[in-house]
């Protein structure tokens, strides 16, 4: 049967993605955050799934407001690097798991959860910059992905216990596949930040890192602080943290190793923080 | 009407994208959306004006787009996830979009970023007397509203 062995949490800031497509992650701007991924880098070519659930948000690429789904899962068998402006990134193309895909749709639909199932989309720097980071520049990513995105664009969004919970479901769904698969789930987006209005530029360091100890420790509890929380104390774009909670739900219940954490300000506007949680 | 929390929309200095705002501002971000294809952003550039009156925008809205003015675009229900598609198109980069709306240049913006960013101190509630609460706009030294 499939197994959960870790999860993974990152931001997934534009500039990094031009940063690494650009060959500047040396510069002094940019030497230090990098440097907290190196780690990351060889943790994962020794822990290479055969599959990532990456949840994380489009930003207003496959999705405009014509179509906004609260949750959505990417059953293609590939998808394209999107351009969202600058030209496609050139990073390798996304390949899928639609097997397991359709396998976690139907058992999560079918335990009272309401998920679009999409089959064709591009994937925006909220997907590819976490790969990026974890993965390094390879010819093909090593592993397939299974894309979960989440409204957090237009309100509403979805709350933290509603992320929570799909995550528990999502856990039932790939722990009862078939198929022996090795399986991460990474949360992406924030940290703290804001990119609009006068109170743009905003980083909450104390609030990320309270974040960050109770995702490890208590994250049930963390999954009921509502959204006016997040966007008050952290910015109006740090609502991208709930995802992250999906990714810790995933996990279970035992308490899991942390193989890593990281945090760094700046990356353009945007706090960085980073973890590794292990299966025990 | 819209349904979002009240908690939400009185925090200083930041708008609130809801259900009322996407409605205000569909064809403005749809506009915005549309750079995505490079074709479209070869249109634009070359004539701005017409590309623009294909799209159902108001006259408020044009001229925020006109001007460059990105509070005023997001007044009149623009969401920054769609206008740095047009920011791309002119060549801007997302940091440069979000220093025009605090009144600093794009330089004492990424001064203060490195410094550690913006701090929360003031800035949580109206009425305290933090950077981004309205009696201290603008902050910085820039010429003018546009990016």
């Amino acid at each position: 049967m499939a197994h959960i062995s870790a999860s993974v949490y990152t931001s997934h800031v534009p500039a990094i993605g031009a940063a690494i497509d650009q060959g500047r992650t040396q510069e002094p701007y940019w030497h230090a955050l990098f440097e907290g991924y190196e780690f990351s880098r060889r943790w994962m070519a020794r822990h290479t799934p055969d599959v990532v659930v990456l949840v994380y948000n489009d930003h207003a690429t496959a999705f405009g407001l014509d179509l906004i789904p609260t949750f959505a899962i990417g059953c293609a068998a590939s998808f394209a690097p999107a351009d969202e402006g600058w030209g496609a990134r050139p990073v390798p193309r996304v390949i899928g798991h639609p097997a397991l895909a359709s396998h976690i749709a139907h058992r999560v639909i079918q335990d009272d959860f309401d998920l679009t199932l999409v089959n064709r989309m591009d994937v925006d720097h909220g997907l590819t910059v976490p790969l990026s980071l974890m993965c390094g520049q390879p010819a093909a990513w090593p592993c397939c992905v299974i894309p979960i995105a989440v409204n957090v664009i237009q309100y509403p969004v979805p709350s933290g216990l509603r992320c929570w919970r799909l995550g528990q479901a999502i856990r039932q769904a790939v722990l009862s596949f078939g198929e022996n698969l090795d399986v991460q789930v990474w949360g992406t987006g924030g940290m703290s930040h804001q990119l609009q209005g006068a109170r743009a530029g905003l980083i909450n360091s104390a609030w990320d890192n309270a974040f960050l100890d109770r995702l490890i420790a208590e994250p049930e509890a963390l999954a009921r602080l509502p959204h006016a929380d997040y966007v008050r104390e952290a910015g109006s774009e740090a609502i991208e943290l709930v995802m992250w909670l999906m990714a810790r739900a995933a996990m279970g219940d035992a308490v899991p190793r942390v193989a890593h954490r990281f945090y760094h300000v700046p990356a353009s506007n945007t706090a960085v923080g980073h973890l590794i949680l292990e299966g025990t | 009407m819209s349904f979002s929390d009240s908690a939400l929309r009185n925090i200083p200095g930041t708008p609130l994208f809801d259900a009322d705002q996407a409605r205000k501002g569909y064809g403005l971000n749809q506009f915005c959306m549309s750079l995505v294809n490079p074709v479209n952003r070869e249109r634009f550039l070359a004539d701005p004006g017409a590309y623009l009156a294909g799209w159902p925008m108001n006259e408020a809205q044009r001229q925020a787009v006109l001007a460059r003015d990105l509070n005023r675009c997001i007044a009149e229900g623009g969401n920054i996830f769609f206008l740095v598609k047009w920011g791309a198109t002119l060549g801007c980069s997302v940091q440069q979009m979000v220093a025009s709306m605090t009144g600093m240049t794009e330089s004492e913006y990424r001064q203060m970023m490195l410094r550690g960013g913006r701090s929360i101190e003031g800035n949580r509630h109206p009425g305290e007397d933090g950077d981004a609460q309205p009696h201290h706009q603008p902050q910085g030294s820039a010429a003018g509203v546009g990016f």
